[in-house]
């Protein structure tokens, strides 16, 4: 694995490799081993054109456990404030000897520019890239269902996964709908439909309007923010309807069948799209997602960086 | 002759061989730690880590009383991880015991450069601090690169460098039995 671009690009043996490595990573943090040894003298450079809390702690975190160094470069604070292009960023990167580039960009497709330009030598992890994609996103969450619903073993056939919400601007969707495929589960989108994709019945998924019918059958509910920041239209009437039709609340919860678990890749909107009752109710994994987060992207930087490069 | 539907090679140990070998180093493991009390055999994966439930059944049928055993996995510390793809993780499990302060008996199948043995000691050396550590293998067919040596040798082996060594195990294998091969 050179570089992890899109969920799409995964195998489902590749996949399962990278679940596999970050079951043993996770199990040798519980044991208390603090710090791995495989990327020692590896440098990764976080380059955050976006904000980030979890994903780029995250990041930092699972890199620092394998003992690369790490370099923090976000868009405040730093040359990209004074209008620095993104391959001259690149290529000072380049100049300073990165072995990996995590980049988290507003623009879909940034990662594919910087891993495909010529401009490093090094691979490039997309930690979220506009609209587009966000594969380590998909991967923890495969990780947290496959923990919670097979046992941590194997692939996820048969599982029904429903994702609500924002699904338009929703990178973690498009990456979710892409792996979950792979590992054959049945994906099921339901959102209104001012917030659902243009093309998305082309998708590999059912597409539904009503939260309330789309209930019955799933393991997991998986609700997405919804992301203000990028709506420049009005998408729906009020929150208190979106909320309303939309939202995850106990009542709805308590229709769910009893091992079905609730996610939210986070930051989360309490009381918009989940009530708070929700978010923290025993059914919900969300800060279990947070933690497998680190051994997902433990396990993919291990196997980007851990091995030898001329084999790649 | 060879023949391409046989496993090419020499047999050095049967099924046999190795039952008596095992049951060998339990008893020597048991006489040289005065009755295997605060004993922890680690097995280094992937068939270290069955001798190393072998070797503890036999040691708990031998003392009445069962023995800690664990497995240790070595890959994110070898010296060789650059010259390779990253390579697939095996499982470690540390016995609830712990290791601090116990002594530590490391299983391997076959000892050779001696190169996966410091690579276990750096990784034992992150669960605690043992008390002591030896080493216990099946083979030791020589051609150490590291001043490593084993506590207890199940055969010694002489090899020729171009030479390989197959160990199968039931568990793993489907049948107890050490080759040489030479390779072609």
């Amino acid at each position: 694995m050179k570089h992890l671009l899109s969920a799409a690009d995964l195998s489902r043996d590749e996949a399962l490799q990278i679940l596999d490595t970050a079951k043993q990573l996770s199990v040798a943090t519980e044991q208390g081993v603090g710090k791995l040894p495989p990327l020692r003298g590896r440098t990764v450079v976080n380059l955050f054109y976006e904000d980030s809390t979890r994903t780029r702690i995250s990041f930092e975190a699972a890199a620092k456990r394998l003992s690369a160094d790490v370099i923090n470069f976000s868009a405040v604070g730093s040359s990209i404030s004074k209008g620095e292009s993104l391959k001259d960023t690149a290529l000072t990167l380049e100049a300073m000897g990165a072995h990996a580039v995590v980049i988290r960009h507003n623009s879909s497709g940034a990662p594919h520019r910087l891993a495909n330009a010529g401009w490093i030598s090094g691979g490039v992890v997309n930690a979220g890239d506009g609209t587009h994609e966000h594969p380590t996103q998909a991967l923890l969450d495969a990780y947290t269902l496959r923990d919670h619903l097979r046992g941590g073993e194997g692939d996820l056939t048969g599982l029904n996964v429903t994702i609500v919400g924002d699904v338009l601007h929703s990178r973690v969707a498009r990456s979710n709908i892409l792996l979950l495929n792979t590992l054959g589960a049945k994906v099921r989108l339901v959102a209104p439909p001012t917030l659902l994709p243009y093309g998305v019945e082309d998708w590999d998924c059912e597409v539904s309007y009503d939260l309330d019918s789309s209930l019955d059958g799933s393991d997991a509910v998986m609700m997405l923010r919804v992301q203000r920041e990028r709506m420049n239209a009005a998408y729906f009437p009020t929150s208190h309807e979106y909320s309303n039709r939309y939202g995850l609340n106990v009542t709805r919860m308590n229709r769910l069948s009893q091992n079905a678990v609730i996610m939210h890749p986070g930051p989360m909107n309490r009381g918009m799209e989940i009530s708070a009752d929700v978010a923290d109710s025993n059914r919900s994994v969300i800060v279990e997602q947070v933690a497998n987060g680190v051994s997902v992207r433990m396990a993919v930087l291990y196997l980007m960086l851990g091995g030898s490069e001329s084999l790649k | 002759m060879t023949n391409d539907f046989l496993p090419s090679g020499r047999v050095v140990l049967d099924a046999s061989d190795i039952s008596r070998a095992l049951t060998r180093l339990a008893h020597e493991i048991v006489e040289r730690t005065h009755g295997a009390t605060n004993l922890t055999l680690m097995g280094i994966p992937t068939r270290g880590a069955m001798l190393a439930t072998r070797l503890g059944e036999l040691i708990s049928q031998i003392q009445g009383s069962p023995v800690a055993v664990g497995a240790i996995d070595i890959t994110m510390y070898r010296d060789d991880l650059r010259l390779r793809p990253a390579r697939a993780l095996q499982p470690t499990t540390i016995p609830p015991e712990g290791i601090e302060g116990r002594l530590v008996i490391l299983v391997d199948d076959v000892l050779f450069s001696g190169r996966t043995i410091r690579a276990a000691l750096d990784a034992l050396s992150e669960h605690g601090r043992p008390e002591l550590v030896q080493l216990a293998v099946l083979v030791d067919r020589g051609h150490r690169e590291l001043p490593i040596r084993a506590d207890y040798v199940g055969k010694n082996l002489p090899t020729s460098h171009t030479e390989k060594i197959q160990v199968n195990l039931v568990e793993h294998d489907g049948n107890d039995e050490v080759r040489i091969e030479s390779e072609a």
